[in-house]
């Protein structure tokens, strides 16, 4: 008898235990993955994501819709799928998270595809601007941009400022043939003349015979897209000492004058123009909260589209919480982020409810100086724009 | 038509004058002193690093930071020098790598840690930065600079090893330490100032070439390739040899860039498999 009451008790304890393991998320905290570059040579954006992600729940208190949340970090280097995938699994499975956020890279973004939507895991892209992803899982919001929602609109306002012949220069990989592709599909429709095609290798260090062309082709302006760092210091100083502004060919870039890097081109960056979804001089509330918000976090912390991207991220997340009461319930997070829209730092946006892309104003830039800084400073709202890329 | 020949002349040659500034140092520890040397690249940082610093946080003039930047580079490669590197003279040349590749991510992850990520500017006097026109065209006057530091340290360290003594000295401690040490010569003094020589025109490459390669923690590792090719190419130790290499494989790279760039960097390394299979001991030995 004693034996039987023994297991009994034991068979009840263990039904406990388990039962305890499986408690409503409500009085837990709320776990977000962050992937993201944290070492090598992109760690700075892991270091964007991570200032704007915390400087948005210290905004808020601390705690989001009443939750308290935890940010689990996870570095995944370069582009770098495979360990995407095995580090977003683990987070799934053994860390339990209800969301995840970050992603630099698209192929680490494609990756995780099948895993989110098997998890139902609702997952915020802070950055990685290829226009299929969002395609790939009902489950991917994206908070950044696309090529073709900032180049379409260059693309058109370039046409209407009686540019006709215009020369492309882009790198030779992924974003940047899709840059190219943009533009060149966009220009054509609006009856202009794409005169050459340069595509720049990778390992390029030397832009002066490439500038030479752009000067050669007889274009009146160059459009291009580089990745950012020391191929794009690199064109950018090329097109200035080799006198291309003189000879009078527009430069028109996307992300070309990142604030990352915009320092660094000094006075000679003065006047490029850009068209691009966010500055970081862009004149609202909205945004002197989060550039204040960023530097009480870390005073060298730099606000531009990745941490504007990962401060956006953070308020879908807030909002999705909101929505299932800190639950885990991915379908109806979704279903309430595909209505949002609010007032971002970069200006008023939300959610295509179709794409799960943001929609929002993409802006013509020159750079000009502010004191001893130099800034971007929107000239002209092109409003509204969705992602021009999807379904081509 | 003349005018696209002369411009993959003068972009070449400017292009040609980097890759020899940036392999010149490289030449003297890996061709002279037969020292796999794969931190070179790690030297040529340090002593960018070291100008970047100097001319934008201590607001130095350039032409003053340059000198000091190579003193501090060369100081640097001496104490390495004396206190680790000459153990490994005597070992065999699969230890030196896997030593001076260590060196190499470990002198990176310090200036990661130390500078951050982001690229190093050098601030360049008002001279430099203007561009200068060549009546035809325009040459940024920091090219011009390269071109002529290229052939003064060519001309220089051709002439302090063949007419020197000092130069006899570092041949005779390369070739036969043991017989060079019992005729008297300083072999120690004369390896470590060597090296030293060998650093500072690292740091020179690094200062001068950093406007095409910009700095930034990866770069000891980035431009590795391209400095090896030029030594391998111009032959081990042959400083001409060196120039020519790096003259020659510039004037490709930037031909394919007008001409073919959809093919990458694909004439450049196909050029020095065809120059190696033709001179394998360099471009200037038969």
């Amino acid at each position: 008898m004693a034996f039987n009451k023994a297991r009994r008790t034991l068979t009840l304890a263990m039904a406990c235990a388990a039962a305890a393991g499986s408690l409503p998320a409500a009085a837990q905290t709320v776990k977000v993955g962050i992937l993201g570059p944290f070492s090598g040579p992109f760690a700075h954006y892991g270091t964007l994501f991570k200032n704007g992600a915390e400087a948005y729940i210290a905004s808020q208190g601390g705690k989001l819709a009443g939750k308290e949340v935890e940010l689990i970090y996870r570095d995944t280097g370069g582009p770098n799928p495979g360990q995407t995938k095995t580090l977003v699994q683990e987070l799934i499975v053994k860390d339990k998270v209800d969301y995840l956020g970050g992603f630099i890279f698209t192929p680490n973004a494609f990756a995780v595809a099948p895993l989110i939507q098997q998890s139902q895991t609702p997952a915020v892209i802070f950055n990685a601007a290829t226009s299929a992803i969002t395609d790939k899982s009902e489950f991917f919001v994206r908070t950044s941009y696309t090529l073709w929602q900032v180049t379409v609109p260059l693309a058109q306002w370039a046409a209407k400022n009686d540019i006709r012949k215009v020369v492309t220069a882009v790198t030779d990989y992924g974003p940047g043939i899709d840059a190219e592709a943009a533009w060149k599909s966009e220009f054509a429709r609006q009856g202009g003349t794409v005169v050459e095609s340069i595509r720049m290798p990778m390992a390029t260090t030397d832009f002066a015979p490439f500038v030479q062309r752009i000067k050669a082709s007889g274009a009146q302006a160059v459009y291009t897209f580089l990745p950012g760092g020391p191929p794009n210091l690199g064109f950018v100083k090329a097109y200035n000492e080799n006198g291309l502004a003189k000879a009078g060919i527009q430069f028109l870039g996307t992300a070309e004058m990142d604030e990352f890097d915009l320092q660094k081109f000094g006075d000679a960056a003065l006047g490029l123009t850009t068209a691009f979804h966010y500055s970081a001089a862009h004149d609202s509330p909205t945004n002197r909260t989060f550039v204040e918000a960023l530097k009480k976090k870390d005073a060298n912390a730099i606000a531009n589209y990745a941490s504007v991207g990962a401060w956006d991220g953070m308020h879908v997340i807030h909002k999705m919480i909101e929505a299932t009461d800190g639950r885990k319930d991915g379908l109806k997070a979704i279903a309430a982020a595909r209505a949002l829209q609010w007032e971002s730092p970069r200006g008023p946006v939300r959610i295509d409810p179709k794409t799960r892309h943001i929609v929002q104003n993409v802006y013509l830039r020159k750079v000009e100086k502010a004191g001893s800084q130099l800034v971007n400073k929107e000239v002209q709202s092109f409003g509204p724009q969705v992602d021009h890329g999807l379904g081509k | 038509m003349l005018t696209l020949l002369s411009n993959v002349l003068i972009d070449g040659m400017a292009y040609g004058m980097v890759l020899f500034i940036i392999a010149v140092g490289l030449t003297v520890t890996l061709g002279l002193m037969r020292f796999v040397n794969l931190a070179h690249g790690a030297f040529a940082m340090i002593g960018g690093y070291a100008a970047a610093l100097l001319t934008r946080e201590a607001q130095w003039s350039f032409w003053l930071a340059l000198p000091v930047a190579l003193v501090a580079t060369a100081a640097l490669g001496a104490l390495l020098e004396a206190v680790v590197l000459r153990h490994l003279y005597r070992r065999s040349e699969l230890e030196q790598v896997l030593f001076t590749i260590g060196l190499a991510f470990f002198l990176i992850a310090a200036t990661n840690a130390l500078a951050g990520p982001q690229v190093q500017l050098i601030v360049l006097p008002p001279l430099l930065a203007q561009p200068v026109d060549l009546g035809f065209r325009t040459l940024p006057a920091q090219r011009l600079l390269v071109i002529a530091a290229g052939l003064v340290v060519a001309a220089a360290a051709a002439w302090i090893v063949a007419r020197t003594r000092f130069g006899i000295w570092l041949r005779a401690a390369v070739d036969h330490p043991d017989t060079a040490a019992t005729l008297g010569i300083p072999i120690r003094t004369v390896q470590c100032a060597s090296f030293a020589v060998g650093a500072a025109l690292a740091g020179l490459g690094g200062v001068l070439g950093a406007e095409l390669m910009p700095l930034e923690p990866y770069y000891a590792l980035k431009y590795l390739v391209l400095v090896l090719v030029v030594v391998a190419v111009g032959g081990m130790g042959s400083l001409v040899g060196s120039l020519a290499a790096a003259l020659a494989l510039g004037t490709v790279e930037t031909a394919s860039k007008y001409l073919a760039s959809d093919w990458g960097s694909l004439f450049f390394f196909l050029a020095m498999a065809l120059l190696l299979a033709w001179r394998p001991n360099g471009l200037l030995r038969r």
